[in-house]
């Protein structure tokens, strides 16, 4: 077994780590910190410290290191918290993460940044610790702990330094079971961080060490979860030091009568070997330990009851499985790889149900039935894979918090966010995709949208502007809105700028068209060009990334209230409902998400126009016609209006009436890209594969109603050049 | 005679190419062995609206859309009919897969150097760009086609250039 194994688990648990280390820091009330937190803080960056001892990362185990020291501090009330010092924690979280990185990525963290980073942490620890000192200057402890001094990664840990109020100084026993003895020393030098080595006995099933340390259990136990299992690791208090290992062993022996009476605890953790059962006599002892009684063990333990021995275990039972059995990390190629290759089952069984539905029904009854049920297990299947892909939204919004917290102190606004609808679930390639032009919405909205606190206060507005992030389900898609309450968008702006910039603009044009102009290209409307945001760019690359990604955007603003982005995103590009129409000979896949009704035309509610252009009247509305054999250049198509079905879809805000010869029906069909091998296809936005294995494009309203106008256009033109010549609609 | 033969043919082994030589009307043409997937007949193709006349549409190869494109119509061949002897060229062409439709498959012919001499400048329906020379066979000729370029050219609207 080769350490660096390891590796990739580390980085993957530091990183999340680090993720609820700024979490933390940034829910934390700076004038009352909730002692909780900030034992949370220091866990994690006191369990990255371990890990990247363990690994020999000697540059992030040293900030770490200078960082848990002052978190120390903090946790027992010796350093007061200030905004100033949790943007230096921060600052050294984001420091963590690039050492981190640099070492995930083979090299060495930036010497001058790390060298930077220390002097900070260290000036911090003197300016603040010194004071602290002269102030209520009581003993040798907090002067020791007013040394800012990093302390070799030897004596880390060592009495003073890393003691927390759940760590009592004394002797821990800790039993490594299953390592094997290349493992077994990596680890017991690791524990040898930890305080001194008094006793070490036993063999690759059982090896017992015994640790005078001042680290708290739990601690140890973080420490050492990276390298092993929770299962495999035993800590329990050997007492003071006049306890050894043989002591502690014969207490644990006393306490199993209580536990084998209770006739339970010995059906866990399968093992093999003579040492198992003696392991699991001792897991009530140390599910026991983190509970830390001042008391010598023996006492606490024989006096407690069994059934009190088995609550705890009970209680310690979802933290074991969190970090064990729920959850597994896998590469997402690996899902993809599943997900392609349930989607080609799912095209096979749609095959094999065509054939089967053109047998003889009488002779192949059980073949029919095996049909339907090979299809509902193929759907449950398809079902449950796609689902490994989606990812709550908490996975997007979890990073705006910093980056909303940074601006505001930045552009010296005062903002609230608020997020909503964090569980609402999003494919992950959706979600990685979306973070950009989502941070380029909540940039925009904090430069642009809300105002400084004193024009805010003039407005009589509350100083606070507030920045709520949403997601929710809107049937087969994902609504997520980025909503300010700041000055809203400026008509009379918009328009001058759009004027100045060449973007055509129209007198009488609504609001929603004005707003719309902001996803023009080159459109800036900040009167100063800031590193916010302002460099004009961003907007239509806004919209561009939303709209590959098959979704839309849209802007609602009312001035001196607010601006609304709202962006609508299929739940996953993978797969999709849709209606299956046919044209002539061809068939084609419309999305169901964009159809709203389908009616067949009477001849008194179409309208021609100017132009080519026609019209339908659906209940008092005017849609524009798009007929799709026309657009497609279908041969043998239904021409006539009157006798094709109008199916009525939306697409980006807008309706449109689609003439089509027959209405197929509803399926799920997974969607391949027509680019991979081939290129974009106008009006069409993907392919599929149907049951008998031919292929059928996906088609894209909007993009078909383009496409249909143009041709209307170059057909026109024609006509005016050829006259005479008859004309379809 | 045969001695000196097979002692060029072994000298230069190592260099001559392994070509596939298919035909389109009267004329032989070759592409490189190694740029060839499979071979297949010709079904199930959906057209695709607005493209080039050649391009006849996107196939399914088991499970992956493959564009097709015919090259008899490409090189303004008359008599372009789609039977049962139809055949389609599967070739990776760097990153992608297409589909050409040829008239039939002869065989495969190795190429030495030597066999090989540049292409002329000539050709209005195929520029010599898209050939990497002629192939001279006792008293045949192949016509070599570099695939590579000839699909990926901007005429064949296979690819989306840049700005599309």
């Amino acid at each position: 077994m080769d350490i660096s194994e390891f590796y990739e688990t580390f980085f993957e648990e530091a990183e999340e780590l680090l993720g609820d280390m700024e979490r933390h820091l940034l829910e934390l009330d700076v004038d009352e910190p909730d002692p909780e937190q900030l034992n949370a803080i220091f866990r994690a960056a006191h369990s990255i410290k371990g890990g990247a001892g363990t690994f020999g990362f000697d540059v992030l185990q040293h900030t770490t290191h200078l960082l848990e020291n002052l978190l120390d501090y903090t946790r027992h009330g010796e350093l007061v918290l200030r905004r100033d010092i949790v943007d230096t924690f921060l600052e050294a979280k984001d420091m963590l993460h690039d050492q981190l990185d640099a070492y995930r990525q083979g090299g060495e963290p930036d010497p001058e940044a790390f060298e930077r980073i220390c002097q900070t942490l260290k000036q911090l620890a003197l300016d603040e610790m010194g004071k602290k000192v002269g102030d209520d200057a009581p003993g040798a402890a907090s002067a020791a702990k007013a040394e800012p001094e990093p302390t070799p990664p030897s004596q880390e840990g060592s009495p003073g330094v890393s003691g927390g109020e759940d760590s009592a100084e004394g002797r821990l026993s800790i039993a490594l079971l299953g390592i094997a003895d290349k493992d077994r020393e990596l680890l017991v030098e690791e524990l040898a961080n930890f305080g001194e080595i008094i006793e070490r006995r036993g063999d690759s099933s059982r090896y017992e060490v015994l640790l005078e340390t001042s680290t708290s259990v739990d601690d140890i136990e973080m420490v050492m979860c990276f390298i092993v299992e929770p299962e495999q690791l035993e800590i329990v208090a050997a007492g003071g030091p006049a306890a050894d290992v043989s002591d502690a062993a014969a207490r644990s022996d006393a306490a199993q009568s209580d536990v084998g009476a209770s006739g339970k605890a010995a059906e866990k953790t399968p093992q093999q070997g003579e040492a198992t059962a003696k392991a699991q006599e001792n897991k009530p002892q140390e599910k026991q330990s983190p509970e830390k009684s001042p008391e010598p063990p023996a006492k606490v333990e024989s006096s407690k009851p069994a059934n009190k021995a088995q609550d705890n275990k009970a209680k310690a039972k979802p933290k074991a499985a969190s970090s064990g059995e729920s959850s597994i990390r896998v590469p997402v190629n690996k899902v993809d790889q599943i997900i392609n290759l349930v989607g080609e089952l799912i095209i096979t069984q749609s095959m094999l149900d065509q054939t089967v539905s053109e047998m003889d029904a009488t002779q192949g009854g059980a073949l029919v039935n095996g049909m339907s049920l090979l299809q509902r297990n193929a759907r449950d299947l398809q079902e449950a894979v796609m689902s490994i892909r989606m990812v709550p939204m908490d996975y997007v919004f979890s990073r705006f918090p910093r980056l909303v917290r940074d601006l505001a102190a930045k552009l010296d606004k005062n903002v609230e966010l608020v997020t909503e609808g964090e569980s609402t679930e999003l494919d992950k390639s959706l979600t990685e995709r979306i973070i950009d032009p989502l941070t380029h919405l909540v940039r925009n909205s904090l430069d642009h949208g809300i105002e400084s606190p004193d024009k805010r206060e003039a407005a009589g507005k509350s100083r606070t502007g507030r920045l709520t992030l949403s997601a929710q389900h809107q049937g087969g898609n994902i609504l997520i809105e980025v909503k300010d309450d700041g000055a809203g968008l400026n008509r009379e702006k918009l328009l001058a700028k759009a004027e100045a910039n060449g973007v055509p603009t129209a007198e009488n044009m609504s609001d929603d068209d004005v707003w719309q102009l902001i996803f023009a290209p080159g459109f800036s409307t900040a009167d100063q060009v800031s590193d916010v945001s302002g460099r004009g760019v961003g907007m239509d690359v806004v919209k561009r990334n939303i709209q590959a990604m098959g979704g839309h955007v849209e802007i609602q603003s009312r001035q001196g209230q607010g601006t609304t982005t709202r962006i609508v995103l299929p739940l996953t590009l993978a797969i999709l409902d849709g209606m299956s129409i046919k044209v002539g000979n061809e068939m084609f896949i419309l999305p169901l998400s964009t159809v709203l009704e389908s009616l067949q035309p009477r001849k008194e509610d179409i309208y021609a126009m100017a132009g080519d252009d026609v019209v339908m009247k659906v209940r008092d509305e005017y849609l524009p016609v798009v007929a799709v054999h026309q657009a497609l250049d279908v041969a043998e198509a239904e021409t006539e209006p009157t006798s094709c079905i109008a199916v009525i879809v939306q697409g980006e805000g807008r309706r449109y009436a689609l003439l089509v010869d027959d209405l197929i029906g509803q399926q799920q069909v997974v969607v391949k890209n027509l680019e991979t091998n081939y290129r974009k296809v106008s009006g069409v936005s993907a392919a599929t594969i149907l049951g008998d294995g031919s292929v059928a494009l996906i088609l894209d309203v909007t993009d078909l109603h383009r496409l249909s106008r143009t041709k209307r256009e170059a057909l026109s033109a024609r006509r005016q050049t050829t006259p005479a010549k008859e004309v379809e609609v | 005679m045969t001695d000196l033969n097979a002692a060029s043919a072994a000298a230069t082994e190592a260099h001559s190419r392994e070509f596939l030589v298919f035909s389109l009307g009267d004329e032989e043409y070759a592409i490189d062995i190694l740029k060839v997937q499979e071979i297949r007949g010709y079904e199930n193709v959906t057209r695709i609206a607005n493209a080039p006349e050649f391009i006849k549409g996107v196939t399914n190869l088991r499970g992956v859309i493959v564009p097709i494109v015919d090259l008899r119509i490409k090189f303004h061949l008359e008599n372009v009919e789609y039977g049962g002897q139809t055949v389609v060229i599967v070739v990776n062409v760097g990153e992608r897969i297409v589909g050409i439709v040829v008239d039939g498959v002869s065989d495969v012919m190795t190429l030495t150097p030597e066999q090989i001499k540049p292409a002329p400048e000539f050709g209005v329906t195929l520029s010599s760009d898209y050939l990497s020379g002629l192939g001279s066979l006792e008293d045949r000729m192949l016509v070599l086609v570099d695939i590579d370029k000839l699909l990926t050219s901007e005429e064949m609207a296979l690819v989306d250039t840049i700005d599309a």
